[in-house]
């Protein structure tokens, strides 16, 4: 018990003094899933959108197959991330295994779905109330995603965050095609794995609280910004 | 201005032949031919799923027949500015502003980015919103909802305006606005095609009158002639029971 105290003690310490090792590693997992999740809106809202409003043979089981992506293991992501950028892979050339750009490839891969599949959800609902008003207007169907996008943009705030969350909180896809390198590719999920297993109780700790930290503080943002603006636009 | 002089040739009139509409093997249009000039305000009525809403979708191409033609005299071209507009029983705002709503619907409608705001502020104004115009549109009340759905109708210069049911969710008040402003658009050389429920409302805006009854076109009369003598015996039995007199 004590051990666990003075464990929460250090990590504190940690914290409070913006220990160097530390801030790199919170910097540097900011940086890959902000990256990503860029990466997988950019890809996933329009893929969404897009699917949301056309129909087309086959459009079932795409509606199947990329809900069902959405539990992609991410394990499974960073084994077949790994096996297309090592030195004998497809990819191999480019030398981006145990890089930083190898985490996001991963956790692009592992968020789009959600990121996509959320989205169609969402949009599809709303297509069902604008389509007679805005095919009255003259609007085409690719027009109408992107305008439904737009007038949707607060409840998708809560899907980028989704997609966040899941990419702040993986470790398995990371590991695999990051390294876990200090000082490269160490992220706060796999500093914290590593450190307990070490024993390093008070670095993964302190890791630990900065990750809950940050997850929560942007929930709450978000909350407040879909609360803010729906009481404002509704 | 009217719509006449921008287009090379009118919308109307507008002929249907033998239109029939079925959803799941159910008829709901059956067998309508008509043929609607420019001009007068025709009022659709009839009662609950008589295809009255159905047959305004059809005219407005938001649905295809299932047989029979329904043809315009020079059709809208693909990619053209859409020459007829459509209010709804429930209008479809986006989450912008009242002015942003109009101005979305010029851009469709091919409007220059420069014209988009002075046309859209005059169409409020027309309706008598211009105070609202920058509101997010969505939190009006639903009077100003379907007053801002018309403007955006309006700022269209369409030749043809549908209307089916617009004032069914409104309280006396804003019910009468919203005839205000339809009353002007005819005025100002917009035909009217409505579908209403409130007999009152046909009575005070009609200048023939549609009758519908489980899918079929029973009778087209004078608003007079439906009223005191409708011709057959649903139409009778009809304004028999939704008068309130």
């Amino acid at each position: 018990m004590s051990s666990i105290a003075q464990a929460a003690a250090q990590a504190l310490q940690l914290v409070a003094g913006a220990d160097p090792k530390l801030t790199h590693i919170v910097l540097l997992s900011l940086r890959v899933s902000l990256t990503a999740v860029a990466l997988s809106c950019v890809i996933g809202l329009p893929f969404g959108a897009a699917i949301a409003v056309s129909r087309f043979p086959g459009r079932r089981s795409v509606v199947v197959v990329l809900n069902a992506l959405m539990g992609l293991p991410p394990v499974v992501v960073g084994l077949l991330v790994y096996l297309l950028l090592s030195r004998a892979g497809p990819l191999g050339a480019w030398g981006l295994l145990f890089t930083p750009t190898a985490m996001v490839i991963a956790q692009t891969i592992l968020i789009t779905p959600i990121v996509a599949a959320l989205s169609r959800q969402v949009v599809e609902d709303a297509w069902d109330e604008y389509r007679e008003q805005l095919r009255s207007l003259g609007e085409r169907r690719f027009g109408a995603a992107i305008t439904l996008l737009w007038d949707l943009r607060f409840s998708l705030v809560t899907i980028v965050l989704a997609g966040f969350g899941r990419a702040a909180a993986e470790v398995g896809a990371v590991i695999i095609v990051g390294g876990n390198i200090d000082g490269v590719t160490r992220v706060m999920t796999t500093a914290i794995a590593l450190e307990t297993s070490k024993g390093d109780l008070p670095l993964a700790l302190g890791l630990g609280m900065i990750l809950l930290t940050i997850v929560l503080v942007l929930n709450a943002a978000a909350y407040v910004v879909k609360e803010t603006a729906q009481r404002r636009y509704g | 201005m009217t719509s006449a002089m921008r287009a090379p040739r009118p919308l109307l009139p507008l002929r249907l032949e033998n239109v029939v509409f079925t959803v799941g093997g159910r008829l709901v249009i059956d067998q309508v031919s008509l043929t609607l000039e420019s001009g007068s305000r025709t009022v659709i009525v009839g009662p609950n799923g008589a295809g009255k809403s159905v047959l305004l979708r059809l005219c407005h191409g938001l649905l295809q027949p299932t047989s029979g033609t329904i043809a315009w005299n020079a059709p809208e071209l693909r990619g053209e500015p859409r020459r007829q507009a459509m209010v709804f029983q429930r209008p479809v705002l986006l989450r912008r502003s009242a002015l942003d709503n109009i101005a979305y619907a010029l851009s469709l409608a091919g409007a220059s980015a420069g014209e988009r705001e002075a046309r859209s502020r005059e169409a409020l104004r027309k309706v008598g919103l211009e105070p609202l115009a920058t509101r997010p549109a969505r939190v009006l009340s639903g009077g100003e909802q379907q007053r801002v759905a018309l403007a955006r109708a309006w700022a269209l210069n369409p030749e043809v305006l549908f209307l089916d049911e617009p004032t069914a969710n409104l309280d006396p008040g804003a019910t009468h606005e919203i005839e205000r402003v339809v009353g002007a658009m005819h005025a100002a050389g917009t035909k009217i095609v409505m579908v209403t429920h409130n007999l009152g409302q046909a009575r005070r805006l009609a200048d023939e009158i549609l009758f519908l009854h489980q899918g079929r076109l029973l009778e087209r009369a004078s608003p007079d002639r439906f009223f005191k003598q409708p011709a057959s015996v649903e139409a009778a039995q009809f304004v028999e029971g939704e008068l309130p007199w």
